[in-house]
């Protein structure tokens, strides 16, 4: 009887195991299959597109009556210019907010201002790009003199946001993992808080900030609905910050609706949709090993 | 004493930490202002009127993101608890551990419109479920997965070894420890973190363009494979494409609704972490 339970029990034991192995692996299934999948249907352009068409091409129009182009370079600068302005301003704002919480907030300030900034991450994307349509489009439109505020400095400002939460509180937990002891060493060497904050507890975390500032990057290269409501929707070369974009992830959301499935443009879409993909893949695996190199 | 460059330096970083919280309350308080004339009880349960969109109300929209909600925590939170069990419990140091762990950092910075692709392509078309509300559930519930699991481990992570350890020495089998001792202080805790990424996949819409929402039902959703409303997806609708004058006052109204919905379970979640922080004393 005892001899039996326990064999029961080490039955139960196995079978748990292997079933929460199984559940270990459904990510692994899952980052394969997403990766295969759009690699497959990418793949079926190769004979029609040339390479070299899709990745350096300046123009994207796939349903144009005489000839149709498949140049993602437009809509790879598009995603860049809104990158690269969302980034100004994100990262000043991330960083010093990081900076406030680990090294001037006091705790009872931090306890309520974490979570506050944790909690702009849930605000749906689409009420951002509501916001940009019906409040700071009419104001960009005003200072500089458009007939619409509907292009790419509007979008990343409310792209900005997005990352805000992503840069604000990986920095905050590099900053809060810095030894005491060498901010007491520096203040013992007579230098003042504002000197130790930017030349010894900045320095010392700065592979955890580089690493934040990589994931909030790859967070405003994927956002779609602020820059389809917000960004201007134009195919035409973007000329400054001030002009009418169409980023990547836009182009795949308007689009796709309306292609007819395995068609050309349907399996061009996922090509798009693969580069998305391998980009913010391969921000990830950098972090991954700037950190693993830095904390060795 | 403060150098007079220390002391406007220092008052920058207050003001950055405030400005972002505070430019984005003052940002969701004119959408609310823009927005709540509209909402009155035919509003939040009345069905909605295709011709005359101040007829009709969004309760389609509300239910078919509340069924959105539930589906996605039946799916995702099982398998999140069970991976992150894994990973603290079980997984050695070894290729396969950190393969997953790889995978699941990688699946959190995939962009949730490469995520309605292949939703899109596996679930709609490969798997044959039409524009449906279970194919954006299977979606949603794909996106969600690695935030879900990422809270479990740190919950997880919390529990004293030591716990763990006296019931090993007590002769238990792992899974009787993981039962009786890290699962009851560990699943409030994980819970908090997945209702954050539930509130989050309920306010997501670039996917659900892509596998099933719709803008006008003539009926309620009665089974999985029903097309659905969702208040995302209605509240950019008629934001961008809809010709009515009143349109945009309809998609402010009902981005309010989404944004209460979403900030009343973020915000119980901030507080049941507090609670069972406190009760079981754990970090």
């Amino acid at each position: 009887m005892n001899k039996y339970q326990n064999n029961n029990r080490h039955f139960f034991d196995k079978m748990w195991r292997f079933l929460f192995r199984l559940t270990g692996g459904v990510s692994v299934v899952l980052l394969v299959g997403i990766f295969i999948f759009l690699a497959v249907n990418a793949s079926r352009i190769l004979g029609s597109i040339s390479l070299g068409e899709f990745l350096f091409g300046a123009v994207w129009n796939p349903t144009s009556y005489h000839e149709p182009l498949w140049g993602t370079l437009s809509l790879v600068y598009g995603t860049f210019i809104i990158s690269a302005l969302a980034l100004i301003i994100a990262l000043p704002l991330g960083l010093g907010t990081a900076v406030y919480l680990s090294e001037i907030a006091p705790r009872a300030v931090k306890e309520f201002l974490k979570p506050m900034v944790e909690m702009i991450a849930s605000i749906p994307s689409v009420v951002l790009g509501l916001i940009g349509l019906l409040f700071l489009a009419p104001v960009i439109a005003r200072m500089f003199g458009l007939s619409n505020g509907l292009n790419a400095l509007t979008a990343a400002i409310l792209v900005a946001f997005t990352a805000l939460p992503t840069i604000s509180s990986i920095s905050e937990d590099a900053l809060s993992s810095v030894s005491p002891r060498l901010r007491e060493a520096s203040y013992a060497l007579g230098a003042s808080q504002w000197e130790t904050i930017w030349r010894v507890s900045v320095p010392a975390a700065l592979s955890g900030i580089v690493a934040s500032v990589m994931l909030g990057f790859g967070r405003i290269i994927g956002e779609t609905m602020i820059v389809l409501m917000v960004a201007g929707n134009s195919l035409a070369w973007p000329r400054s910050p001030l002009s009418p974009v169409r980023p990547m992830t836009a182009t795949i959301a308007i689009e796709i609706k309306e292609v007819v499935v395995n068609s050309l443009h349907w399996h061009a879409l996922f090509a798009v949709g693969l580069l998305l993909f391998l980009i913010t893949f391969l921000l990830n695996i950098f972090v991954d090993f700037w950190l693993k190199k830095k904390s060795i | 004493m403060l150098k007079k460059s220390e002391t406007i330096g220092f008052f920058c970083i207050k003001a950055s930490a405030y400005a972002g919280i505070l430019l984005l309350l003052a940002a969701l308080a004119l959408i609310g202002l823009a927005g709540y004339r509209v909402i009155s009880w035919q509003f939040l349960t009345g069905l909605w009127q295709h011709q005359d969109i101040a007829a009709g109300g969004i309760w389609p929209a509300i239910l078919g993101s509340f069924y959105l909600g539930v589906g996605v925590t039946l799916c995702s939170f099982p398998l999140g608890i069970g991976a992150a069990i894994y990973l603290t419990e079980y997984g050695r140091q070894n290729f396969w551990r950190r393969s997953i762990e790889v995978a699941i950092r990688n699946l959190a910075g995939v962009p949730s419109v490469v995520y309605g692709l292949f939703g899109l392509g596996v679930f709609v078309y490969l798997m044959r479920l039409g524009t449906s509300l279970l194919a954006a559930v299977l979606t949603l519930s794909a996106m969600t997965l690695p935030w879900i699991i990422t809270a479990a481990v740190e919950a997880l992570q919390a529990v004293p070894p030591a716990l763990r350890e006296s019931s090993l020495a007590l002769g238990a089998t792992k899974w009787q420890t993981i039962k009786q001792v890290a699962l009851p202080l560990v699943l409030p805790a994980s819970l908090t973190g997945g209702i954050v990424g539930i509130a989050r996949a309920m306010g997501e819409t670039a996917p659900i363009i892509m596998v099933g929402a719709t803008f006008y039902l003539t009926k309620l959703p009665t089974s999985p494979l029903d097309k659905f409303m969702a208040l995302p997806y209605h509240s950019f609708i008629l934001a961008t494409q809809h010709s009515d004058p009143r349109a945009v006052e309809y998609a402010s109204g009902t981005a309010l609704v989404l944004i209460v919905l979403v900030f009343i379970l973020s915000l119980g979640a901030i507080i049941l972490r507090y609670y069972f922080r406190s009760k079981y004393k754990i970090q």
